[in-house]
């Protein structure tokens, strides 16, 4: 799988430089009784200065462990990580800080993140001094990160305690903390999902101004699709810990290929569809397709992970899982049935050209 | 700008004259939160009913005031939140004339809630019991509110799993042996346990990501039609409640600031909160619009500002939205008498750009001292 993967380009890569890289990375958990829980299995990609890649994947698909092993709060079972072409070793106390300092992250609940007794102000002070060392003017610090993240007048904010604020403005101090540290990688996980619908797209637009501002390399999780269409350069559908489909935003949430990727699309919420399945099921008539597909328990522990929920699965995928075949120079699905789920995308062969230019 | 008067002034209560055929009708209800710093008026003379077999949802932000409707209305609320005007009639198949919600006697209202309104809780990890198996838990419910007898019971627990597509097998299981969708899909059912004639949704499929999410709402769809209970759908994201509900309600610093059909709110919708609403969510589909969210924070309910209270937000807002009464009036370019705002103005297809800046900025000193 590794060589095929990164056979392919990031269609994220050519925003900027080289952040950080993931190489079959893989985790697994020990559950007891001597069985495995697999939560990443041999997953690559690399984050590019100034560029969204969005890990887009349900509950338990192993997204946030991913950007936990990126974050340096888990343990590689195998495979490597790099940043800024360094092999990232965070063994002693001192090196694992540096790392903190480059490598931020932003949690997604902002009710539970920050500490109820300690102000805004503390919040913020502590990464400030950890990372940028004693010599900085701390008033001056704090008044810039609270402007950067649009909590004004600042003064007013930094005495706050968190229950005293929004969600949102509790998510802007989440932002304003992990900037402290002056990253050039966040790592967001799910920042916007715990708020409400009207005030995640103003979040999204913040969290874009500051990677522009700052030209940060940044991983968006999410399970939400469309907002993975709007907000990042490249989306990496990920399934049972392995990713399933990757390419360019637009392409691939307008042409899921992989079946489960479909099955995400046919799920996000479609309001200019009046007439959706949702109510078509209403009036009576059976729904069909990946609607019907339940129990995401399932998850097949030989051949490909989708098989025991996917509509196409054949004996194939049931004994063997697919590696990441590229489609385009930018786009790769792993599916044996590629054919029969997105036969448009299916590439023509070796040599010949393409069957459909996207 | 050009915004005159819309035409039309019929007061809701008149031309939703769905009083008689509806099951449940929530007039002028008031609630208020006494806080030593004054009362917040959570929710403000809110006029809603609900038809049989109808799903209404209810949109809004966090702390616009939809769950305080709803709980006020079935009297769940306790101090220091007090319902100080309006009457909630309920008129079900099985009740033998309509009764006011809000002045029954506790030993009646008893009888009432439960077996005749049931809720769905918002966070399914919290509202069911830790230490109770799920058996237990829907026998529960059913010993409380049913006269049956145990053997019936059991049987009855295991069939209303059936119903929401949960093997029986799990009826040993603790909640934390439940995934996020199997817990909630437990609160539906015990929500079902006793034939309700209306459900209260509060946000049932926040917490979930969207397969399960599109699963469990294409089985309330069903149970709904299978059963023919009515359903109230609180949350804040419109998006769903296009696709999900009849009527949608948009509910804004406790009051309604539009209602009408689900159709009639996208293709036309009228107040510009809704516009706003459905300008928030990037859609999956179709051509990427440019998006613009809704800038600001909701006003603080101790001091809402006189008029409209969505004005230092709203980007068409003139200082003749100072005045405006909040009734909802019938949308002048709709032909649907029940799709109702509280804007009296005909918007133009674009907001005013330099009327947009000011208001933001004032929208950020009001928030400044805002609590939560």
């Amino acid at each position: 799988m590794t060589e095929q993967a990164t056979a392919l380009t990031s269609a994220a890569a050519a925003r900027g430089e080289l952040a950080m890289e993931a190489i079959a990375v893989s985790k697994d958990f020990r559950i007891g009784r001597g069985q495995t829980l697999h939560a990443v299995r041999d997953v690559s990609f690399n984050l590019y200065r100034g560029a969204v890649v969005a890990l887009v994947g349900e509950s338990g698909s192993g997204k946030s462990t991913a950007a936990r092993l990126l974050a340096g709060q888990e343990r590689l079972t195998s495979g490597e990580i790099k940043l800024d072409g360094k092999p990232v070793d965070v063994s002693s106390r001192g090196d694992f800080r540096h790392y903190k300092s480059q490598v931020q992250y932003v949690f997604q609940d902002p009710f539970a993140s920050l500490n109820p007794v300690h102000t805004v102000q503390y919040h913020l002070e502590r990464p400030l001094r950890l990372h940028q060392g004693r010599g900085i003017d701390m008033d001056a610090e704090l008044v810039a990160l609270m402007e950067q993240v649009r909590l004004t007048p600042p003064r007013q904010f930094l005495v706050k305690y968190p229950h005293e604020l929004s969600g949102g403005q509790r998510q802007r101090v989440s932002f304003a903390r992990a900037l402290a540290a002056k990253p050039s990688v966040l790592l967001a996980d799910e920042p916007v999902s715990m708020l409400d619908v009207s005030i995640r797209l103003e979040m999204l637009s913040l969290l874009d101004d500051l990677r522009q501002r700052f030209s940060l390399a940044m991983l968006y999780i999410t399970h939400d699709i469309a907002s993975a269409r709007y907000f990042a350069d490249e989306v990496l559908v990920m399934y049972a810990g392995e990713i399933v489909e990757r390419g360019p935003a637009e392409e691939v949430t307008q042409q899921p290929a992989h079946p489960y990727t479909q099955l995400l699309v046919a799920s996000a919420p479609d309001p200019d569809n009046l007439g959706s399945t949702l109510r078509r099921g209403a009036n009576g008539t059976r729904r069909q397709g990946p609607q019907q597909i339940r129990t995401p328990e399932q998850v097949a522990t030989v051949g490909c992970p989708f098989s025991t929920r996917c509509p196409l699965a054949e004996d194939r995928c049931r004994e063997e899982d697919p590696t990441l075949l590229p489609i385009t120079a930018t786009r790769g699905a792993a599916c044996w049935r590629l054919d029969a789920a997105a036969p448009e995308l299916v590439p023509g062969p070796p040599g010949g050209g393409r069957t459909t230019e996207i | 700008m050009t915004a005159s008067p819309g035409q039309a002034p019929i007061p809701v209560a008149t031309s939703l004259a769905a009083g008689q055929d509806s099951v449940l009708d929530i007039r002028d209800l008031s609630v208020v939160y006494r806080t030593p710093g004054g009362d917040v008026r959570a929710v403000d003379k809110v006029n809603l009913s609900l038809a049989p077999g109808e799903v209404v949802g209810l949109a809004g932000e966090s702390g616009s005031g939809k769950s305080t409707l709803v709980y006020g209305a079935c009297r769940l609320l306790r101090a220091p939140a007090l319902v100080t005007s309006g009457s909630v009639t309920y008129s079900g198949r099985r009740a033998t004339e309509p009764v006011d919600l809000l002045r029954l006697q506790p030993d009646e209202l008893q009888r009432l809630r439960w077996r005749e309104i049931a809720i769905v809780f918002q966070s399914a990890m919290n509202a069911l019991n830790p230490v109770l198996n799920v058996r237990d838990q829907l026998l529960d419910v059913i010993h409380a509110h049913l006269r049956m007898p145990r053997d019936e019971a059991r049987d009855r627990a295991g069939s209303l799993l059936d119903l929401v597509g949960i093997p029986r097998s799990r009826l040993r299981s603790y909640p934390h042996e439940l995934s996020g969708g199997m817990r909630q899909r437990v609160m539906i059912a015990m929500a079902l346990a006793t034939d309700p004639e209306v459900v209260i949704m509060d946000e049932p499929t926040t917490a979930l990501d969207v397969v399960v999410q599109r699963d469990i709402l294409a089985q309330i769809v069903e149970l709904k039609e299978q059963l023919g209970f009515s359903i109230v759908f609180i949350t804040h994201d419109l998006s769903l409640l296009l696709e999900l509900a009849d009527r949608i309600a948009v509910m804004y610093a406790g009051q309604l600031l539009e209602i009408g059909t689900a159709a009639e709110i996208q293709r036309e919708p009228s107040h510009p909160y809704t516009k706003g609403l459905l300008n928030s969510f990037p859609s999956l589909r179709g051509p990427r619009r440019d998006l613009a969210g809704i800038p600001g924070s909701p006003p603080d309910l101790r001091d809402p500002p006189p008029g409209c209270p969505f004005l230092p937000r709203c980007a068409y807002g003139t200082s003749a939205c100072e005045d405006v009464d909040m009734n909802l009036l019938q949308v002048a370019t709709s032909k649907d008498p029940e799709h109702v705002t509280a804007c009296p103005f005909v918007l133009p297809d674009t907001p005013a750009p330099q009327s947009r800046g000011a208001r933001q900025e004032t929208a950020g000193q009001k928030t400044a001292g805002e609590p939560t």
